[in-house]
């Protein structure tokens, strides 16, 4: 229950950063607020030599608007969304979620690009940037480049990231104007990770025919799931308890989700349904409210 | 061995000393300052035993390395009482029975503490969404609420320890 021997290194720059991952290769860990990366080196599940701790690159602490984007640098703490003026006025779906991540002293340590680039399918961020296409900034010695949501998550809790390279921001799409929004999860208690959670917004016309909308899913598979059919099927249809119980139904068959200690695939399935039924009850209630 | 020398405040007092990298918080606490009031539970963030206030945030002292901390300030447990009295959360954990075996008391403390510095009058579902992340096997957490909600109207304007040495 205590952590390997390991190298530490804390850099003051990005380009320091970059620079030791450069040279330390598959060696070394980023640890920024180590909130999944220490209890599994406590565990010795990882045994890195080297810690590249981004914690002293002040460059990186940071949460500001660019254009029509959150952008979220690499040590930007969950807390820090949860309390945003930025995020309530521009994205308040990502405050609603953070409700759901850990508990507030984990909140405190534990950071929005650190849950990406864990990416256990089972958390709140990958499931966000899925549904808000988000984009994601890699940088490394030979330079930066900007990586889809789509295509960042690859298998469980694997990434396209290259050894090489820093997570150094997110760049989270606001919300559209007027649009309603809801997070959702099942766990067996607060604060755990989800059984199965539902990130959902959408938008109507004056005559509350959807018009854009965006339903992802957590918990249920290798990576977080949007659920594009599902979507699809919404699009121009009046926003109804009608319409939410028939997307709902669809859910299932799009999902591909496996069995284990805490909850049957079927189970899983099953729920997903549930919860995005009342996920898009409560952003067209909020619509309406608006 | 990796090790380096760290400056961090702890309870008012300042401290300079070697850890070795991989040391985490907790084990430094306990065993370099000698300061065992913060307890060890589960080790990977899930029991909360461990909570710190690091610059006065609470956070999970077995999840961060000693290393870290560096020129941070801490409280621990033994900030709350002062002079041989009790703090009005120890007392109202006194009080209300809000703990049996004890081992879990420090974390709640710290995690309550933090807490009631950001809700002066909290409902008892806000403080069971508070104390979540703290396991206790003795309470039943009933008299946990009790105590955090009976002490919240003492705890406008509280500061911790900052220049006593303890």
């Amino acid at each position: 229950m205590k952590p390997a021997p390991f190298q530490y290194h804390d850099p003051r720059t990005v380009d320091e950063a970059v620079s030791l991952l450069d040279e330390l290769g598959d060696d070394a860990k980023v640890l920024a607020g180590g909130q999944s990366l220490v209890p599994m080196m406590n565990f010795r599940l990882a045994r890195p030599s080297h810690l590249v701790d981004i914690n002293r690159v002040s460059s990186l602490d940071h949460v500001r608007k660019d254009n029509h984007s959150l952008v979220i640098g690499a040590l930007a703490r969950q807390r820090t969304i949860e309390f945003s003026e930025l995020a309530k006025l521009h994205n308040p779906l990502l405050i609603e979620a953070s409700h759901h991540i850990g508990h507030p002293a984990i909140r405190n340590r534990g950071t929005v690009c650190g849950s990406l680039a864990h990416a256990d399918p089972a958390a709140e961020w990958p499931a966000l940037a899925l549904v808000m296409d988000a984009t994601l900034v890699a940088q490394s010695r030979r330079g930066q480049r900007r990586i889809p949501a789509t295509e960042f998550f690859t298998s469980y809790f694997s990434t396209c990231l290259e050894p090489r390279e820093l997570l150094v921001e997110v760049h989270v799409p606001a919300l559209p104007s007027g649009a309603g929004f809801s997070f959702l999860e099942i766990s067996r208690r607060h604060g755990d990770f989800a059984l199965v959670g539902a990130a959902v917004w959408l938008t109507a016309d004056h005559s509350g025919i959807c018009t854009n909308c965006g339903i992802a899913l957590a918990g249920v598979g290798s990576c977080a799931v949007r659920a594009h059919a599902a979507e699809q099927r919404l699009q121009g249809e009046r926003l109804s308890d009608s319409i939410f119980a028939e997307v709902a139904n669809s859910i299932p068959e799009e999902l591909d989700p496996t069995s284990d200690l805490h909850a049957s695939a079927e189970y899983r399935r099953k729920v997903a349904g549930v919860i995005v039924r009342r996920a898009l009850g409560v952003a067209a209630e909020r619509i309406r409210k608006s | 061995m990796d090790e380096r020398r760290i400056h961090l405040k702890v309870n008012g007092k300042q401290y300079e000393e070697m850890a070795e990298t991989r040391l985490t918080l907790v084990d430094f606490l306990r065993e370099k300052l000698g300061l065992t009031g913060t307890h060890i539970g589960c080790e990977h963030g899930v029991c909360g035993a461990c909570t710190v206030l690091v610059n006065g945030a609470a956070i999970r002292s077995c999840l961060m390395f000693a290393v870290q901390a560096d020129q941070a300030e801490i409280a621990t447990v033994e900030s709350l009482a002062r002079d041989g009295s009790l703090h009005p959360l120890q007392q109202a954990f006194w009080e209300h029975h809000a703990l049996q075996c004890g081992f879990c008391t420090p974390g709640f403390l710290m995690t309550a503490y933090a807490f009631l510095q950001e809700n002066h009058s909290p409902s008892a579902d806000e403080i069971r969404v508070a104390i979540s992340g703290n396991l206790c096997r003795c309470t039943g957490y009933e008299n946990i609420i009790k105590a955090i909600r009976a002490a919240s109207p003492d705890m406008k304007g509280d500061t911790l320890t900052t220049d006593q040495s303890c």
